[in-house]
């Protein structure tokens, strides 16, 4: 690899734990190729700081394709960075200039605690997606292909809410912490399906009341969280969510309310 | 129906509802107060058509209620939205990602609107009762109390920052009604949102039009 390299000032927060208070400090990077990923350049500054014996910089990450969701923090106020629709582990440092500084901070929210670092937990919303997040009937085998039918726009909505892949950065972006984008891509994409109607109304009463007893906050359709999504989920799939809990609450009562103890 | 009001997403609806109703009444306070372009009488007349009924008092009953259920709701959810961020980041988003300044500082508009209202309430409604004759009928002379308030240029500088915040809370507020209703789809979305900054924009300048008028023709 040729290619141009820059140097970077990066302050990165650095927390020992969940219980520390936490704080910037400042790192160089030097060096580093422009067609380096923002987590192999995170990646050369640890090896710096092994070799001098220091602590590493802790950061959550694991297909570093764009899939998995694991990696994900904020830079200079931005979740997952500067760049719209794209994950920090594709995020290339030619996005950025010759001697920039880079404050780089973990996802900020009450329920998602510090770790350590740039770690952060969001098993919060692994309990928001077992309060309902799943379809438990039987649906019997599979049938062929074509037999079921769904409209070509009801698949393609459904198809685009799937593709969230749970890292956790609207509620990063969020000035509430709303896990309102998450919550409403997984009812929505289930919601559009044949195979998720019959607890379509018990999905959207569970998953709602989880997100609630987790600790998030509300929308106000700043539509920070679209923006800064890396899989372009919408905000319409909020509006979706609403109507389903309306529907739901109207002529639905909740069989079980697991999904709310949270 | 507790479920539904416990949780943010009740809540964010009844914040829609309450919020469209002020939405109504101000635009149509708005275009009625544009009588004052025309004559006093003319305006004066306004006033006493809508306060000589009964509806009126259904109407006040209505807006008071909604605004209660507007700001009591606005505090319950601004209070926990505050308490589910927890801490603020070091550096605040300036790139592609960042939210329109209208929408990250609703409460704070909101909090200058309602003393606005109440300080509006007082001034004009029990402000000093001056007579007038129209036609025969004897009435209220508000347009005398409002050329008096209006030539004053604190209050008229007071009066256009508000309404100038009040279409801040209007331009994003109204659009975000949808989506809180359930009502913000693909095809919709932007009309929406456009809809709803020509809105808040026609109320604000209707609004601020009158004091301005007022104030620059008795100087
Ligand atoms: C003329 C008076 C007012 C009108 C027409 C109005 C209208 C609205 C509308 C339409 C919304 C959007 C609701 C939604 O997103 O579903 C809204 C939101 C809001 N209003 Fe008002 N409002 C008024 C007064 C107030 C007052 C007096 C306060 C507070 C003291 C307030 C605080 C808020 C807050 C904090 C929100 C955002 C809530 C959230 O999205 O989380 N508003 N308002
Ligand atoms: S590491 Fe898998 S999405 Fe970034």
């Amino acid at each position: 690899m040729s290619g141009k390299h820059i140097n970077l000032t990066l302050k990165v927060w650095r927390q020992k734990g969940p219980k520390d208070h936490g704080s910037l400090v400042e790192y160089q990077a030097k060096n580093v190729s422009e067609d380096a990923s923002f987590l192999e350049m995170v990646d050369s500054v640890n090896e710096e700081l092994i070799s001098k014996g220091d602590e590493p910089i802790a950061f959550d990450h694991d297909c570093r394709e764009g899939i998995c969701g694991s990696c994900g923090f904020v830079i200079d106020g931005e979740a997952h960075g500067p760049l719209k629709s794209t994950t920090v582990c594709q995020l290339h440092m030619r996005n950025f200039s010759d001697g920039a500084t880079l404050t780089i901070e973990p996802f900020r929210a009450k329920s998602f605690p510090v770790i350590k670092d740039l770690m952060v937990d969001r098993s919060a919303f692994d309990r928001i997606i077992s309060a309902g997040g799943f379809i438990s009937v039987n649906n019997g085998n599979a049938v062929d292909a074509n037999a079921v039918l769904i409209p070509k726009t009801d698949a393609d909505e459904a198809m685009s809410s799937a593709t969230c892949i749970g890292c956790g950065a609207c509620v990063a972006a969020c000035k509430n912490a709303s896990a309102a984008l998450f919550t409403s891509a997984k009812i929505s994409h289930m919601a559009l399906l044949p195979q998720g109607q019959v607890e379509r109304k018990e999905r959207a009463l569970n998953m709602v009341a989880a997100m609630d007893a987790q600790g998030f906050g509300s929308c106000t359709t700043t539509g920070a969280c679209e923006a800064a999504c890396p899989k372009e989920i919408q905000l319409t799939n909020i509006s979706r969510m609403n109507r389903e809990y309306f529907a739901a609450t109207a002529t639905k009562r909740p069989k079980h309310k697991d999904g709310g103890a949270g | 129906m507790s479920i539904f009001l416990g949780s943010t997403v009740g809540k964010k609806f009844l914040m829609g509802i309450t919020g469209l109703i002020w939405a109504g009444f101000v635009l149509a306070h708005m275009a009625g107060n544009l009588l004052i372009f025309f004559s006093n009488d003319a305006y004066n007349s306004y006033g006493h058509a809508l306060t000589s009924g009964n509806i009126i008092y259904i109407a006040e009953t209505v807006l008071i209620l909604a605004l209660l259920i507007h700001v009591g709701t606005a505090v319950l959810l601004t209070r926990a939205n505050r308490q589910a961020k927890g801490s603020a980041y070091v550096v605040v988003s300036q790139g592609k990602k960042k939210a329109t300044l209208a929408s990250r500082t609703m409460a704070v508009q909101g909090s200058m609107v309602l003393a606005f209202i109440i300080l509006h309430i007082i001034t004009f409604k029990y402000g000093t009762y001056y007579e007038t004759n129209v036609h025969g009928i004897v009435m209220r002379d508000l347009a005398k109390l409002i050329s008096e308030v209006f030539s004053e240029p604190g209050y008229v500088a007071w009066y256009v920052v508000c309404l100038v915040l009040l279409g801040f809370h209007l331009s994003h507020g109204v659009g975000s009604t949808f989506q809180s209703l359930g009502l913000m789809e693909g095809t919709y979305r932007n009309l929406w949102k456009k809809l709803s900054c020509v809105y808040a924009i026609i109320v604000a300048l209707g609004f601020i039009s009158q004091p301005l008028y007022i104030f620059l023709s008795a100087h």
